[in-house]
C-alpha cells in the first residue's frame, strides 16, 4: 500500500480543529500552551457550543490567545479575567464562559479576582495554566517556582524563607464551597492529554447545567526556554519534580472534596 | 409616566439606572456613595427589569467586571468615590484603549490619599486629564442637583454608546447625600439579547459560525498599529469637543466678571453672584455640565465680548482653572478660588472672593 | 487478515521542531530533519513511514497542531 493511497480526506483520523486558525502558535517549540489551546478548541467544537462561547485571554504568554482562537474573545488587563467573566457571565447566564490564566496572572497579580470569583461560584470554567514561571516577561520568578528553583529574578534558588513558599492555590480554591469541579491535569503525554481535554469536556458540561459552581482546571505545563532545558527533558523534568509537590489528579467532583491536600512545609 | 419624588442624589441616580434599562451595577462600598448600591439592593431590579446588581469584592474587580459586561454589549457601570476611582484607573485606560461604552461615577471627597469623607472636586485632572495610563479622554459630565443625579444617567449611557467611549458621572459628596425633589424619567426597558447584538456588532456576544470572531483588547503590539489607532481615538475625541459640549450660562450676557463653576461649587457661586448683582457687580455665572469636553467656546467667546475677569470657583486647589485659563488664553485675568479638603465655599466666602477678585486682588486664599 | 497502515502529514512550515512527536511515536517513524524551515526549525518528518499505524499519538502531543493523521486498512 502507498502513502498516496492512506493520505486521502477519507482516511483522515487526526486534523487540526477549525476553531483554531492557521495562524502559527507564538508559543515557543515543546510549549504546553499550544497543546491546551488545542483541545479547548477542540471540546468546544466537538460539544457544539462555539457560537455561545465566550473567551477571556489573560496577560502573560497567553495574551494573544484570542488571535488563534476562532471564537469571541476579551482580553483582561494582568489577573483581571475572572472579573471579566464574571461580568459577562451575569449578563449572559446561558453562554459558556471561560478564563485562560498563567500563574503569575491567576496565583499572584489576580489572586483576589480569582478566588472571589470562584467563592462567588460564578458558573464559568477557569484554565490555569502552571508552568512555574513568568515567561512571557523572560523567566521571572513565579508565586508557583518550586523551592530552589532558578530564575532570573531568583538567581540563586528560590529561597522560601524570604521569598515565600510555592502556592498550590487550586488545592485553596478546592475549598471554597461554591466551586463544583478541581482537577490538576498535565499536557505531557499523549495519555495525559487525552485525560485532560476529558476534563475540559466535564466542566463545560456542568456549566451547561446552568447552576452555580466554578469549575477549575490547572494545567501543569513545562516552559522550556524559561526552565532552559530542550521540550523533551522538560516535560521529562516536570514529572519527576513538578508532579511531587504538584500532585496531579482530581481535587474535587460536584461540591465533593476527593482528597485533602497535603501541605509538606 | 415620569414621577416627583423626593430623594438623596445618590439614590436618584441609582433609581435612575434602573428606568435607563441598565443591565448591570458591579460596585463596592465606600463613602459617601454607598446609597448607590444599597439602594439598587434593596430595589432589587434582577425581578423587575432583569438588571443585575452585585457587590465585587473590590473597586478593581467591579471596574474589570464593567468590561466584561461592556464588552458583550451590555449597559454596564459601577460607582465609587474618590479612593475607590483611583483603584479603578487601570480598567478605565483599557475600557478607553478597547473602546467600550460604560458609565463610571465618582463621588468625590477629599483627598490625597484616605483624605476625608466630605465633599471636594478634587478629582477633576484625574477626571478629565487621563487619570490612567495612555491618551485617552472620558466623557464627563457634571450633575448639579438631585435632578441632574438622574438625567445625567441616561445622557451618560446615551453617549457613552454613540461614541463607544466611557463616560463618567463627576458628582461630589454633597450632591451625592443631599435630598432634593427629582422627576424621575419614564422607564425605558432594557434591551433584548437580540438587540444588543443587532445594535453592537463589535461585541462578543459568541461568534456565529461563518462571521468574523469579534476581539475586545487594548493590545495592539506594533508601534505604527497602535499609532493608527491613537490617531483614530483622537479623531473621536475630536468628534465629541465639537458636538457634545454642554454647559449652563446665568447673567453672563452683560457680566463683567464671570464665575465658572460646576457640581456644588456651582449652587454656591449662584447664590454669590446674586449677592454681587445686589451689591452693584455685574456677575455671572458659567457653569459646565460637560467637564470634558470642556466650554472652552463658550468661555472664549465671554472673554471676546470683553468680559473682565473669570473666576474658577473649585472645592480644589485649583484644578478646572488651568482650562479657563486655556480658554481665554490672555484676553482676560484668570484666577481661582477654592476651599480643600472636604470644605464647601459659602456663598459670602465667595461673594468675597469676587469682590477682591475685581479690584484686582490676586491671592484669594 | 486487514493491516491497519497509517501516515502523518506535518506542515513543514510551521513546525517547530520541538521533537515532542518524535519522542512520543513508538514506532519510531518520526525525525527531525537535517535541513530547516523558513523558521529556522528542524521540522519533523516521517523517516520510518512503513511503521505507522496511525494511533494519533504525535498529532495529540503536537502544541502546534501541525500533524494530520491517515489511517487505512490494508486489503489483502
Amino acid at each position: 500500500m502507498e502513502l498516496e493511497d492512506i493520505i486521502k480526506e477519507e482516511n483522515i483520523v487526526f486534523k487540526k480543529t477549525k476553531l483554531l486558525n492557521d495562524k502559527p502558535l507564538s508559543y515557543c517549540p515543546g510549549c504546553g500552551h499550544g497543546t491546551v489551546h488545542r483541545i479547548l478548541m477542540e471540546t468546544i467544537e466537538e460539544l457544539g457550543i462555539d457560537e455561545q462561547t465566550i473567551g477571556i485571554a489573560p496577560v502573560g504568554c497567553a495574551v494573544m490567545a484570542y488571535e488563534f482562537m476562532e471564537i469571541d474573545m476579551q482580553e483582561a488587563a494582568h489577573g483581571r479575567a475572572p472579573a471579566l467573566a464574571t461580568g459577562i457571565k451575569r449578563v449572559y447566564p446561558n453562554k459558556y464562559v471561560f478564563t485562560y490564566q498563567g500563574d503569575g496572572d491567576l496565583a499572584a497579580i489576580g489572586t483576589a479576582e480569582t478566588m472571589h470569583c470562584c467563592n462567588r461560584g460564578e458558573n464559568i470554567l477557569i484554565i490555569f495554566i502552571n508552568n512555574g514561571i513568568y515567561g512571557m516577561t523572560g523567566g521571572q520568578m513565579a508565586p508557583t517556582t518550586l523551592e530552589g528553583a532558578k530564575t532570573s529574578t531568583s538567581p540563586y534558588g528560590r529561597d522560601v524563607s524570604t521569598m515565600g513558599y510555592p502556592i498550590r492555590i487550586t488545592e485553596l480554591i478546592a475549598q471554597l464551597p461554591a466551586v463544583r469541579y478541581v482537577t490538576r491535569q498535565s499536557v505531557h503525554t499523549p495519555a495525559a492529554v487525552r485525560k485532560a481535554k476529558a476534563a475540559i469536556k466535564k466542566a463545560f458540561e456542568y456549566q451547561a447545567e446552568g447552576k452555580q459552581g466554578t469549575c477549575f482546571i490547572e494545567f501543569l505545563s513545562n516552559c522550556n526556554s524559561g526552565w532552559k532545558m530542550s521540550a523533551v527533558q522538560a516535560n521529562k523534568w516536570m514529572e519527576e519534580n513538578t508532579f511531587k509537590y504538584y500532585v496531579p489528579g482530581d481535587i474535587k467532583d460536584n461540591f465533593k472534596l476527593l482528597k485533602n491536600p497535603v501541605v509538606e512545609l | 409616566m415620569s414621577e416627583l419624588r423626593l430623594m438623596k442624589g445618590n439614590e436618584a441616580l441609582a433609581e435612575a439606572a434602573i428606568r435607563a434599562g441598565v443591565d448591570a451595577y458591579y460596585g463596592y462600598p465606600i463613602t459617601p456613595q454607598s446609597e448607590v448600591m444599597e439602594y439598587l439592593m434593596a430595589a432589587n431590579p434582577e425581578k423587575t427589569t432583569g438588571m443585575v446588581v452585585l457587590q465585587a469584592e473590590s473597586e478593581v474587580s467591579s471596574i474589570n467586571m464593567v468590561y466584561g459586561a461592556a464588552g458583550a454589549g451590555k449597559m454596564a457601570m459601577t460607582s465609587s468615590s474618590s479612593p475607590g476611582v483611583s483603584l479603578m484607573q487601570e480598567g478605565i485606560s483599557y475600557i478607553a484603549g478597547a473602546e467600550l461604552p460604560c458609565v463610571v461615577v465618582n463621588v468625590v471627597r477629599g483627598g490625597p490619599g484616605l483624605g476625608t469623607i466630605q465633599p471636594s472636586q478634587a478629582d477633576y485632572f484625574q477626571t478629565v486629564k487621563g487619570g490612567g495610563h495612555g491618551d485617552y479622554k472620558l466623557i464627563t459630565l457634571a450633575p448639579a442637583s438631585v435632578q441632574e443625579m438622574s438625567d445625567f444617567m441616561r445622557l451618560a449611557f446615551e453617549l457613552a454608546f454613540k461614541y463607544r467611549n466611557p463616560a463618567m458621572i463627576l458628582s461630589d459628596g454633597a450632591i451625592g447625600q443631599m435630598m432634593e425633589k427629582v422627576e424621575l424619567f419614564d422607564p425605558i426597558p432594557r434591551r433584548t439579547d437580540e438587540e444588543v447584538a443587532q445594535q453592537c456588532p463589535w461585541a462578543t456576544t459568541g461568534r456565529k459560525r461563518g462571521t468574523q470572531k469579534r476581539v475586545i483588547t487594548s493590545l495592539r503590539l506594533v508601534a505604527s498599529v497602535q499609532e493608527e489607532f491613537n490617531i483614530k481615538l483622537q479623531k473621536k475625541y475630536k468628534q465629541i469637543q465639537e458636538n457634545e459640549v454642554r454647559c449652563e450660562m446665568i447673567g453672563c450676557e452683560d457680566a463683567q466678571f464671570v464665575i465658572v463653576a460646576y457640581g456644588s461649587s456651582a449652587r454656591t457661586s449662584m447664590k454669590a453672584v446674586e449677592l454681587a448683582r445686589k451689591s452693584g457687580l455685574r456677575a455671572g455665572l458659567l457653569r459646565p455640565q460637560t467637564l470634558w469636553p470642556f466650554p472652552t467656546k463658550e468661555l472664549r467667546s465671554l472673554a471676546e465680548r470683553g468680559v473682565q475677569g473669570f473666576l474658577s470657583v473649585e472645592m480644589s486647589a485649583g484644578q478646572m482653572v488651568e482650562d479657563v485659563r486655556l480658554a481665554v488664553n490672555g484676553r482676560s485675568r484668570v484666577e481661582h478660588f477654592g476651599r480643600m479638603g472636604g470644605v464647601i465655599a459659602s456663598p459670602l466666602d465667595i461673594f468675597e472672593a469676587l469682590k477682591q477678585f475685581a479690584a484686582g486682588e490676586k491671592k484669594l486664599f | 487478515m486487514a493491516k491497519v497502515r497509517g501516515a502523518v502529514v506535518i506542515d513543514k512550515e510551521k513546525c517547530k521542531g520541538c521533537g515532542l512527536c518524535v519522542e512520543t511515536c513508538k514506532f519510531q517513524v518520526l525525525q527531525l530533519s537535517q535541513q530547516v524551515n523558513l523558521k529556522g526549525y528542524n521540522p519533523a518528518f516521517m523517516v520510518n513511514p512503513q511503521n505507522c499505524t496511525g494511533c494519533t499519538n504525535c498529532a495529540v502531543i503536537c502544541p502546534d497542531a501541525v500533524i494530520t493523521v491517515y489511517r487505512a486498512k490494508e486489503n489483502e
